[in-house]
């Protein structure tokens, strides 16, 4: 777009006038949209630095009032919810991308695709509220538990999952399933020494993708994990404290001195954005790394 | 297609219960998949269904349920509106800007933040306008009212904490910035070359040419993004649950004032916790009408899409 550095010659005052006026617009919008992005990564990084010690990720909040304490109990919270989430939704993602790209009959893929279309669009408060009724028709009203978010997380995350392995499986070129065909392999076994390996950088980094997306995620986890000041450690009874909605709460029951539950929430979201980051991150360098070198490019 | 099957000679019992027991399980994965993602809407209706028909004992000592749901649905929209009203010309703004405008070092710094500001969680992006923000446009907010009272929208009184509807629009717009801002920018990369390069030899100017050339191959693009981008807004939950402060059943298109309308995203998950029986019953309800929304506005903004070729 260089070539569009200068004006053509013999344009009219009005134009150039309205040429002007579009330009003057488009870095006041660069503007607008830079501010408020760079003064949201200063405030988390500056305000956050403040409770960064190690007591923040060795303590919990049982028994604390006021200054001290930690996010341990939420931290190991939002490492098991997740993982169960993950445990839930890579066998079902991955098996019904399989399905969908090669068994799929085309009535039953239509709606699944169709399902996993919308569904990337679900509100997390209804993902939430949507594993509560489900876990109440289960085993009855009132259960709060960490299994209970991850639940309504892999609702979150399933659509993530199905979607990039699929792109990931169709992908796959189709002389590769053919010669492995012909040298007289099965189908699952065409799926699972061609198929997969050859889509595994992909749904790798789906995955992550996925963790990324519901690592921080709040609504869900306030309605069916709830929050708790101490460790705990079993994913099927209790509330579970995690990262999000620990920040919630440390803004919403603060103590009298406020400034110690500020400086707790800024410190937990600087973890978490950093806990995300590192997952975004993980997802590329692994969708790199694992890429088979006849599928590059 | 079974070639090896037909042609060759018959497979050893082995394989071939191996093969079908591999079709199964992924079968099976399908359709768990298939009963989870269409489970939300039943099981929601199913356990909703006594607060959508309860008289007593709803949030709020409510009448009814639609005396309860209608008010947050008009304010989970006007703040969505708000949002998008605020975030579409700056994505288009930003989009053009960074692709026409902008030097490519500062195109390419804005997309690397705009990446990291999509990974984001909603609940720092409310701490951020509740602490940071609000604050800030409270001087605003008194000047607004004390200037502009006249229009309905900033009839006032004004709020002294910030903690308004037009901050929580504000808040929405800055976090569906990013992924807006994106599809901008790849929609509008797919102007034809050839197209942009016919007006510039007919002596168009920057502007003539975006007018021309880009912007009727984008417009669709654009307007599907931003239904996407409503669906998110409308569904989202920790923002206005943090930054607005509620009143009960209000529905006012006041922008600046002490009191706001609550959303139902926001709404359930401030009542959820400390609920039972029939109010547990129409908060659930109150979930169904929500994704009732967020379906029917990425299915349209999903078919957009696909009459005008583009993918999103």
């Amino acid at each position: 777009m260089t070539a569009l550095a200068g004006r053509p010659a013999g344009v009219s005052t009005r134009r150039r006038l309205t040429d002007h006026v579009a330009t003057v617009a488009a870095w006041a919008a660069f503007a607008a949209a830079a501010i408020p992005l760079v003064s949201l990564l200063v405030t988390v990084v500056t305000r956050g630095l403040a409770r960064l010690d190690m007591t923040f990720f060795t303590s919990s909040m049982r028994g604390i009032v006021g200054a001290g304490g930690g996010a341990a109990h939420a931290l190991w919270g939002t490492v098991l919810v997740t993982l169960a989430a993950t445990a839930i939704s890579v066998p079902i993602g991955v098996g019904t991308a399989v399905y969908l790209v090669e068994y799929g009959r085309p009535v039953l893929s239509r709606l699944l695709w169709f399902l996993v279309d919308v569904m990337t669009g679900l509100p997390s408060v209804v993902a939430g509220l949507a594993a509560y009724a489900l876990i109440v028709m289960v085993v009855g009203p009132g259960a709060r538990s960490g299994l209970a978010g991850a639940i309504a997380l892999s609702l979150l995350m399933i659509p993530v999952v199905v979607k990039s392995s699929a792109e990931m499986l169709r992908l796959v070129p189709t002389d590769l399933r053919e010669a492995a065909t012909g040298l007289g392999a099965s189908r699952p076994a065409v799926i699972a020494t061609v198929g997969l390996p050859a889509a595994r950088p992909g749904i790798v980094a789906g995955v992550m993708l996925g963790v990324g997306r519901i690592i921080g995620e709040t609504a869900p986890l306030l309605l069916v994990a709830g929050f708790t000041d101490s460790l705990n450690l079993n994913l099927t009874t209790g509330r579970m404290a995690t990262l999000p909605v620990y920040i919630y709460s440390q803004w919403q029951n603060k103590g009298a001195d406020q400034a110690a539950y500020d400086n707790r929430a800024w410190t937990a979201a600087l973890v978490l954005i950093g806990l995300v980051l590192l997952f975004s991150l993980a997802a590329r360098l692994l969708g790199r790394l694992l890429a088979p070198t006849s599928l590059k490019g | 297609m079974k070639p090896a099957d037909t042609l060759l000679t018959p497979r050893p019992a082995r394989e071939r219960v191996r093969d079908a027991s591999a079709r199964s399980a992924v079968t099976v994965a399908g359709l768990i998949g298939l009963v989870a993602l269409a489970g939300v809407a039943v099981f929601l209706g199913v356990e909703g269904w006594p607060g959508l028909t309860a008289r007593t004992g709803l949030p709020l000592q409510a009448a009814n349920f639609w005396a309860l749901a209608w008010p947050l649905a008009f304010g989970s929209f006007w703040a969505a509106v708000l949002g998008l009203g605020l975030a579409v010309p700056v994505a288009i703004g930003v989009a053009l800007a960074q692709t026409w405008y902008v030097p490519r070092w500062a195109g390419r710094f804005l997309g690397a933040t705009f990446d990291i500001l999509a990974a984001i969680p909603s609940v720092v992006y409310g701490l951020w306008g509740l602490m940071i923000i609000a604050p800030r446009l409270a001087p605003v907010y008194a000047w607004l009212g004390a200037h502009l009272s006249w229009c309905p929208l900033f009839a006032g009184p004004p709020s002294a904490s910030g903690r308004t509807i037009l901050t929580a629009a504000l808040v929405l717009a800055v976090m569906v910035l990013p992924v807006m801002a994106a599809l901008c920018r790849e929609v509008f990369a797919q102007t034809p070359r050839t197209t942009v390069e016919a007006a510039l030899a007919l002596g168009a100017t920057r502007w003539e040419v975006i007018r021309l050339a880009v912007w009727p191959t984008g417009k669709a693009g654009v307007v599907s993004g931003a239904m996407l981008g409503f669906g998110r807004a409308v569904g989202e939950t920790m923002v206005t649950a943090m930054v607005i402060s509620p009143a009960p059943f209000l529905v006012g298109f006041g922008l600046i004032n002490s009191t706001n309308p609550n959303t139902i995203a926001a709404f359930i998950a401030q009542t959820f916790p400390e609920s039972h029986g029939v109010e547990v019953a129409t908060l659930l309800a109150l979930g169904l009408v929500l994704f009732v929304i967020t379906f029917v506005v990425n299915v349209v903004a999903r078919r957009i899409v696909r009459a005008t070729g583009g993918r999103v």
